[in-house]
């Protein structure tokens, strides 16, 4: 692959949430949602991100759009530090990046019809002729696989799959480059899931977009991703190419995680690692390397220092002690 | 068969004319609240009683009569004669008048600037939170009819400044009431996706926030109304309202209340008229809350 053809490169984020209290609500510590994060999503390419619920994968992905306030680091988008763009600029790169959310149910103004829904982000942008604005809503509407007749509806009458596909036109209407795919599919049925992933990679390849996609289903991210990033308490502990990953997973995290992902086959015997204990507080993550409380290779060194995140060949980066010899 | 019901299910979906918003199913629950389309027919009777006065009644509202004074009831003076030997019903429905422009425009005013000052403190929130809420505090640290008689003292008395005075006085309860519902919309996702899409704050706050607040705002207005009605009323009973010879309910129970004993009817039907709408605009907005509120919905 090639490097130069970087369209998104995070280095080191950070987004702490302070935690207020005592008598004059003073700052007494820090949630660390994302904690120094780097990686890059090459243009065109699909970057999953796992991870269990809380480790930071949704904060990541709403830091990078400047959704919520970075605390620290730098997202260059294009070679465009987002995180230092006045507002009005960043309104205006805002066409190029949008996103998709969770829950097709929420993310969806119940007071407006499909077709406001879908024209608005072209008027924000600056298409003023009206006809315009609807040929390209009924245009897109079918490229989701819902027909025109649906634009004069609310989305209380859609189903969540339905719904769904209207939120990813939404975020289609501005041809954007780079699409955040926050958990896409986990709020639909199983039987419902596949078909709008389908639609992801058919519009994928028709308007060459490149997705950060942020899911903790280890299948679908297999299912979708070209490399998949694994995060751990706000901090990415291993991030190679899909098949890389899935045959030769170097983080006892990941391996755990790899390990519960069922089988479809009764007779397959698996050795599944069950890990012990709960994932710690992002408030008082464990010094050094996060995991150290619950690795079953725990040595004395993960304890003290936090691992460097280092390719190990192949374009397989992983933090851990475990490979730094 | 099963074809046959997935083709027919189909249909009934694309039928466009099972077209259904919000607004429609609230409308739908309406209809069905009988207590609302009471109080909206009370409402309705005092309105169309207002704008047909001079139809309905041939007296002039101040046409003194000396000589039939304190006259009850009968088929000339339908409702009797007040100290001044004026026709009551007169009096009484273009009272009306007063007592619903007054409602009106109080609470128009104090919807508008609580709804502006509630939307800043909610979305902006830190310090423009911080100030707006304490001024709402303060100002509710007094009895509103203590406030209001303190503003009329200030502004001397008269109608106007007494639909001034309420509107002031009902500022906060819209102020907290608009503030609290923009602090839940704005944690909504499809606010977040506005913001992703590079709206500017003034369009995601009116054409995503306020849309989504106006069931409060409606509901909160219909009870506000009845509130206004009857704070007119008090100040116009103490004299700080609309002024003799204004045919204002409130002001004609301070007139009348000497001859509570001697003609009862002077005090009855004005007072009668001040239940009755406040009546009818509690009944219409409970109704309301009760077709507006999305807890309700299925």
């Amino acid at each position: 692959m090639n490097q130069a053809q970087e369209l998104l490169k995070v280095n080191h984020l950070k987004k702490y949430y302070p935690v207020r209290g005592g008598v004059i609500s003073t700052t007494q510590a820090y949630v660390k949602a994302v904690d120094d994060v780097s990686f890059s999503v090459r243009k065109g390419e699909t970057l999953g991100l796992v991870g269990e619920s809380g480790c930071g994968k949704s904060t990541t992905g709403r830091s990078i759009l400047r959704l919520v306030e970075p605390t620290e680091g730098e997202v260059l988008f294009d070679g465009v530090d987002v995180t230092r763009l006045s507002k009005e600029n960043l309104r205006k790169l805002r066409r190029d990046m949008q996103m998709i959310f969770q829950d097709p149910y929420a993310s969806l103004n119940p007071r407006h019809t499909v077709e406001k829904i879908l024209s608005e982000p072209l008027k924000v942008h600056g298409v003023s002729s009206r006809k315009e604005r609807q040929e390209r809503v009924e245009k897109m509407l079918e490229v989701v696989g819902l027909n025109r007749s649906h634009a004069k509806r609310y989305p209380h009458e859609f189903s969540g799959g339905q719904r769904q596909r209207i939120g990813i036109a939404r975020a289609l209407m501005l041809n954007p480059k780079l699409i955040v795919a926050d958990e896409p599919v986990s709020a639909l049925d199983v039987s419902i899931q596949s078909q709008v992933l389908n639609l992801l990679q058919d519009l994928q390849e028709q308007f060459q977009l490149t997705y950060l996609f942020i899911a903790h289903d280890l299948s679908v991210v297999r299912h979708i991703s070209d490399r998949i990033g694994v995060m751990y308490l706000g901090r990415i502990i291993e991030l190679a190419d899909r098949d890389e990953l899935f045959e030769n997973p170097m983080h006892p995290y990941t391996q755990a995680l790899l390990s519960a992902v069922p089988v479809a086959d009764p007779d397959f015997k698996r050795e599944q690692i069950i890990l012990q204990g709960d994932v710690p507080s992002p408030a008082n993550p464990p010094g050094g390397c996060a995991f150290h409380t619950r690795c079953p290779h725990v040595m004395d060194i993960c304890k003290e220092a936090r691992p460097d995140f280092k390719d190990e060949g192949n374009e397989h980066f992983v933090s851990c002690h475990l490979y730094n010899r | 068969m099963s074809q046959v019901m997935l083709e027919e299910t189909q249909k009934t979906a694309v039928d466009p004319s099972a077209a259904s918003g919000p607004w429609r199913d609230a409308w739908r629950r309406l209809w069905r609240h009988k207590s609302a389309i009471a109080g909206a027919l009370i409402i309705l009777l005092f309105i169309l009683l207002a704008v047909l006065a001079p139809v309905i009644t041939s007296h002039p509202w101040d046409g003194k009569d000396l000589y039939n004074r304190l006259k009850p009831p009968s088929s000339e003076n339908w409702l009797g004669t007040d100290g001044l030997g004026r026709d009551l019903f007169t009096r009484l429905i273009y009272g009306a008048r007063i007592s619903l422009f007054v409602g009106f425009f109080a609470v128009m005013g104090s919807m508008v600037v609580g709804s502006l000052m509630g939307i800043l403190a909610g979305y902006y929130g830190r310090w423009v939170d911080m100030l707006i809420s304490r001024i709402f505090d303060i100002m509710l640290a007094f009895p509103s009819i203590l406030l209001a008689i303190a503003i009329v003292a200030i502004l001397g008395p008269s109608l106007e400044n007494a639909i001034l005075a309420i509107a002031i006085v009902n500022i906060p309860t819209f102020g907290r009431l608009v503030r609290s519902t923009v602090l839940s919309i704005k944690e909504e996702d499809y606010i977040m996706a506005a913001r992703a899409q590079g709206m500017k704050d003034a369009r995601i706050i009116f054409h995503h926030i306020l849309p989504n607040s106006t069931a409060p705002i409606i509901v909160q207005a219909s009870l506000g109304i009845a509130t206004a009605i009857l704070e007119a009323a008090a100040l116009g009973f103490l004299g700080l309202g609309a002024q003799p010879p204004q045919p204002e309910w409130g002001t004609m129970l301070a007139e009348s209340k000497d001859y509570i004993q001697k003609a009862p009817w002077t005090v009855v039907f004005p007072g009668l008229c001040i239940m009755l709408t406040v009546l009818g605009f509690n009944l219409m907005g409970d109704g309301l809350r009760d077709a507006l509120d999305p807890k309700m919905k299925q």
